[in-house]
């Protein structure tokens, strides 16, 4: 499996630590009721098909990265620095 | 029997080996396989169940039965195919699965028994009792049936692991695989074609081919010059690419140096993963069998495979030769034999139509109904109009039709099609992407339909990488049509072998049917059919052929199991290549590392680093003398331990300080300059992820610390709450753990020694820090604590560190103190109730250590909305306490604690023991525990378990710190 990161190209996922589901991303803001941290925190989809997903550049640019991939097929739809392009771009 | 000018081996080369501890002679060029087949060597090895002799059945990495042991100088290889190996002086091979000898095997008992050995006779049998099974059952059945052995040793050869990468990437270098290469690398694409044998040339080398009315081999020669002088080819001999991954990625093995005699310093194979932007299949088909009685005598071999040795290595198995066969392949293999001299006795062709062939007498709508001779065949008997014959013959060529190589077509998931014209499973279009399949793994058979189909696999991959293909012109060669009748199996009496390498016959297959392993995966499994070390290669389609005629189904209903890498098999050796030993873990030293060591200090490992245990002074004789000794003398003087393993994140920008209030649960955008917090940090689930100090260096300008088994951890989750929680903040960080050496100071003289490191006295409130110099260099100085005492950390930049290192400890040693170890160091902080990894395992709280005040109410942190559910507090919760037990006992972590008077049963466990050591200081055993409820019970006793060890002892619940409750030591 290779993932395309936005700073570094085409890299092999030895060089990625998988984290989860990019629901992460959405944390609710301060003083959100439980349900919403409940969904935040623990229910999660298991898709057969498209799925969005987080992954850390460890061994790289130390960029987080949403990818977005098809877990039937295993194709490598997108991959996107989670802070946005500027802020990656200001990181390298 | 070696046959005078044939064959391609080396004959100015000769070559001694050694097979069972005999000597025999053959040629550079050979393989184990042909050099025992030109010194008559009949019988090779023992079958896996019922220990009939068998003999080569292939020449090539299909081979189920000649499975010999390779045994070098530094290792035994198993299961090695004695039709891959290639010979080299001195080589040592073994026949497997004999005993005593392959002439008089004892077990061959089994095949008497065979009316009661067949399939799913182990899960009929051995069934009951139960608990035999482990103790008894299974060991004798391992004895019994078994293949190669390993030496028991480990295994001191080298291996190695490489990464490449191409445009295209050719699997295969016959005729289809030479011409997708060719065509490739003259429109300059960066080519690598890998082929599994020595030579590359493929079936052009092992049948009498002509190509452009010259030898086909010439051809070759003049193909592989070429591709030699593009500097955009890399030709990989000896490698075979055994799976595909994900995103075009190949995994391939290089048998570097298996085909020479060992050497130092040459790896003996290497995993290579191969990254293509687009590949060509041309890994060929392999010839199938036919089954009928006794199918499995030594000297009854594929047809195919008597043309390799005939034409590749001048050998030939027997004096007179007769050929089985429903397809014309075999026509050309009978020629080469009567050319070479050899007697061919006929034909048998089941086909009714079958053609002529001039000089040769060939035996339309024949099939051959038993082999004969146990130890090398005699005789075989077949059957025409009805009628009965019986030929003697020495040697038997076998062909069943070809079965298209589509392995690796199938390792992503893609699904073989039945082609009703080939008679076979061919590759399904686009099973991998990027892939194209050409020659005989597309079903492409003649050399004609390879050439063409190779090129214009090249000319699509060109086109899809953006290059232009120039013309290519093809050269002439035969195109005849694959004219096929399947047959699979003869009907008859007696046991007609499908899978030589498992011993499974067609009765076996219709036995699984007829008991409703009627799917082709359960088939497999209930008859162990195409699980040994060949996987079936040569005998799964005829299997399922058997099984679809048994359960009344068609062959593509019917299916094929599933194809997995690798290929062929892959040494673990190979793949986990420079991961034994030191490199299986990057190692991580301090700077005071050779310091340590010169004292005689044991280290240990923590995490990737290694740390001193203790530092043993001469009398003392165990590690608790040393240990005990280091403790009081931090108690009593002063001690010195490097703590630069502790992770250190240097964080910077005008957010930096609201970053930190994000990341902490306590507030740090408040601490002056100057000033060091200790600060806990949450996972967003609410549990504690880390704890550890942080200074303000400057305004904007801030030195976090994290434990040593948690620097990466926080490291990674600190990028990930900046990146995606904190756009538009102006903060940076990075990791300086390497960057700075940094000591730790400790005990009633620690001001003292510090004072005479830097030469004035260090002018520091308990957690300050200032800029400091230490004998001409730029360090830091925090005035922080991990063992209770007053303490003191210097940080000088790594360079520095060794021998800042050896200063400190000579100044320390004139004052009365020295260094201490990690022994000591635990025992200090359990001693003060400080927590550790051990404490903050993961399942614990903030509430649980005491520490929910340490979650600020006026600001959001990570963590702090899961921290306040239910449940995350309360009395329900086991919380961190100490013990003490009542006598001078052992007390071991992992215990679990009981109140007194229940059964020492789980449900009845109130809590376990993290932390344990002996303090010098309260001349007692200690731990740290967590424990229901566990704040409330102060000065109860409960029971501590440890079942394991036979640890059973009364203690005392306290509070966790032991030592100097006020602090004021700290303080001082």
């Amino acid at each position: 499996m290779r993932l395309t990161c936005p700073l570094c190209g085409p890299r092999d996922r030895r060089e990625f630590y998988y984290y989860g589901a990019a629901d992460y991303l959405a944390r609710p803001a301060e003083g959100a009721p439980p349900e919403a941290w409940d969904d935040y925190l623990h229910l999660r989809d298991n898709p057969a098909g498209v799925t969005q997903d987080l992954w850390y550049h460890e061994q790289g640019c130390c960029s987080w990265l949403k990818v977005t991939r098809n877990t039937v097929t295993h194709e490598i739809l997108a991959v996107e620095s989670v802070a946005g392009a500027d802020a990656a771009e200001g990181r390298a | 029997m070696r046959i005078d000018g044939k064959g391609r081996i080396d004959r100015t080369r000769p070559v001694t080996f050694r097979f069972d501890g005999r000597s025999y002679a053959g040629y550079r060029g050979d393989t184990l396989a042909s050099a025992l087949i030109a010194n008559d060597v009949r019988v090779v090895g023992r079958s896996f169940k019922y220990h009939r002799p068998r003999g080569i059945l292939t020449a090539g990495p299909e081979e189920p039965n000649a499975l010999v042991e390779v045994v070098g100088p530094a290792n035994q290889t198993p299961n090695t195919r004695a039709t891959v190996q290639e010979l080299f002086e001195g080589l040592v091979a073994r026949s497997q699965n004999r005993w005593p000898s392959l002439g008089f095997d004892l077990l061959e008992v089994n095949d008497l028994a065979a009316p009661f050995l067949s399939a799913g006779f182990y899960y009929k049998t051995f069934m009951w009792p139960r608990r035999f099974w482990e103790g008894l059952y299974e060991p004798l059945i391992r004895r019994a049936a078994g293949l190669g052995r390993l030496s028991g040793k480990h295994d001191e050869g080298l291996y190695e692991k490489a990464w490449a990468h191409c445009d295209l990437l050719v699997i295969g270098a016959g005729p289809a695989g030479l011409m997708a290469a060719l065509v490739a690398a003259r429109a300059g694409a960066d080519v690598i074609l890998c082929d599994e044998s020595a030579e590359p040339g493929g079936r052009l080398l092992a049948d009498e081919g002509m190509i452009d009315g010259a030898p086909a081999a010439e051809w070759v020669a003049r193909v592989l010059a070429e591709l030699a002088d593009l500097p955009n080819v890399r030709l990989m001999r000896r490698t075979t690419v055994t799976g595909v991954y994900d995103d075009s990625t190949f995994g391939a093995l290089e048998r570097v140096g298996l085909h020479r005699s060992p050497r130092p310093n040459l790896p003996r194979e290497c995993f290579w993963r191969i990254v293509a932007k687009r590949s060509v299949l041309a890994a060929g088909a392999l010839e199938r069998g036919i089954a009928f009685q006794d199918n499995d005598r030594p000297g009854v071999m594929m047809a195919s495979a008597l043309a390799t040795y005939l034409n590749r290595y001048g050998v030939v198995p027997g004096k007179r030769v007769a050929l089985f066969a429903n397809n014309d392949s075999v026509r050309a293999t009978a020629r080469s034999l009567m050319a070479a001299g050899v007697e061919v006795a006929a034909i048998l062709d089941s086909r009714p139509d079958a053609p002529d062939e001039p000089g040769i007498v060939v035996h339309k709508g024949a099939v051959v109904q038993r082999a004969r001779g146990r130890m090398g065949l005699r005789e075989i008997s077949f059957t025409k109009d009805g009628r009965a014959q019986r030929l003697e013959v020495e040697c038997l060529g076998l062909s069943g039709g070809w079965n298209p190589s589509v392995h690796l077509t199938c390792h992503l998931n893609g699904r073989p099609r039945w082609s009703e014209d080939l008679a076979a499973f061919v590759p399904m279009e686009g099973a991998v992407p990027g892939m194209l399949v050409a020659g005989a793994a597309g079903g492409s058979f003649s050399t004609h339909g390879c050439l063409a189909s190779g090129a214009e696999a090249a000319r699509a991959s060109l086109e899809a990488l953006g290059r232009a293909a120039g013309a290519v012109e093809l050269p002439r060669a035969e195109d005849a049509p694959y004219v096929i009748a399947p047959l699979w199996a003869v009907a008859g009496k007696g046991r007609a072998w499908l899978d030589f390498a498992n011993d499974v016959t067609v009765k076996d297959v219709a036995l699984a049917a007829q008991e409703g392993f009627r799917s082709v995966e359960h088939m497999k499994r209930y008859t162990t059919q195409g699980m040994a070390p060949d996987q079936g290669k040569s005998s799964n389609v005829a299997a399922l052929a058997v099984l679809a005629d048994a359960t009344g189904r068609g062959i593509a209903e019917t299916g094929t199991t599933t194809f997995r890498p690798p290929y062929t098999p892959v040494s673990i050796a190979a793949m986990g290549a420079g991961g034994r030993g030191a490199g299986f873990a990057p190692q991580r030293f301090l700077t005071s590392d050779q310091a340590s060591r010169d004292r005689g200090a044991p280290m240990v490992e923590a995490g990737l680093w290694y740390r001193p245990s203790y530092f043993p002074k001469p009398g003392e004789t165990t590690w608790r003398e040393a240990c005990d000794r280091e403790v009081r003398m931090v108690r009593e003087s002063v001690g010195v331990t490097d703590v630069s393993t502790l992770g250190k994140i240097d964080i910077q920008g005008p957010d930096a300080a609201r970053f930190l209030d994000l990341v902490y649960t306590n507030t740090f955008s408040t601490l002056p300059v100057g000033k060091v917090r200790y600060g806990l940090m949450l996972r967003e689930d609410g549990h504690v992820l880390d704890d550890g100090t942080c200074a303000r260096l400057g305004d904007q300008h801030w030195l976090m610390t994290t434990t040593t088994a948690a620097a990466g951890l926080v490291m990674r989750h600190l990028d990930f709450v900046s990146q995606a929680f904190c756009a538009g903040w102006q903060v940076r960080f990075a990791s300086v753990t390497e960057g700075w050496a940094q000591f730790a100071i400790a005990g009633p003289k620690a001001r003292a020694l510090v004072a005479s490191a830097l030469g004035h006295a260090p002018d520091l409130p308990f957690m300050g820090c200032a800029p400091v110099t230490v004998q001409g260099v730029a360090g830091r100085l925090f005035r922080i604590s991990f063992s209770g005492e007053e303490g003191y950390e210097l940080a000088v930049p790594t360079r520095y560190g060794e021998a800042l290192f050896r200063d400190l400890t000579a100044r320390a040693e004139t004052m009365g103190g020295g260094l201490y170890g990690m022994e000591a160091l635990n025992v200090l902080r359990i001693e003060k109730g400080f927590i550790t990894h051990a404490e903050i395992h993961g399942r614990i709280t903030a509430f649980d250590i005491g520490m929910e005040k340490m979650v600020s109410a006026k600001k959001d942190c990570i963590g702090k909305a899961a921290a306040a559910r239910p449940g995350m507090t309360g009395p329900a919760r086991a919380q961190l306490v100490g013990l003490k037990p009542l006598t001078d006992s052992v007390i071991t972590a992992g215990a679990h604690l009981f109140a007194q008077g229940v059964d020492l049963v789980r449900e009845q466990s109130a809590g376990y023991v993290t932390s344990v050591g002996y303090s010098p200081t309260l001349h007692s055993h200690l731990a740290l525990a967590f424990l229901d409820n566990g704040r409330a019970r102060h000065g109860e006793t409960v029971r501590l378990v440890d079942r394991l060890r036979g640890v059973d002892v009364l203690c005392t619940v306290t509070d966790p710190v032991f030592h100097d409750p006020k602090g004021e030591k700290l303080r001082a």
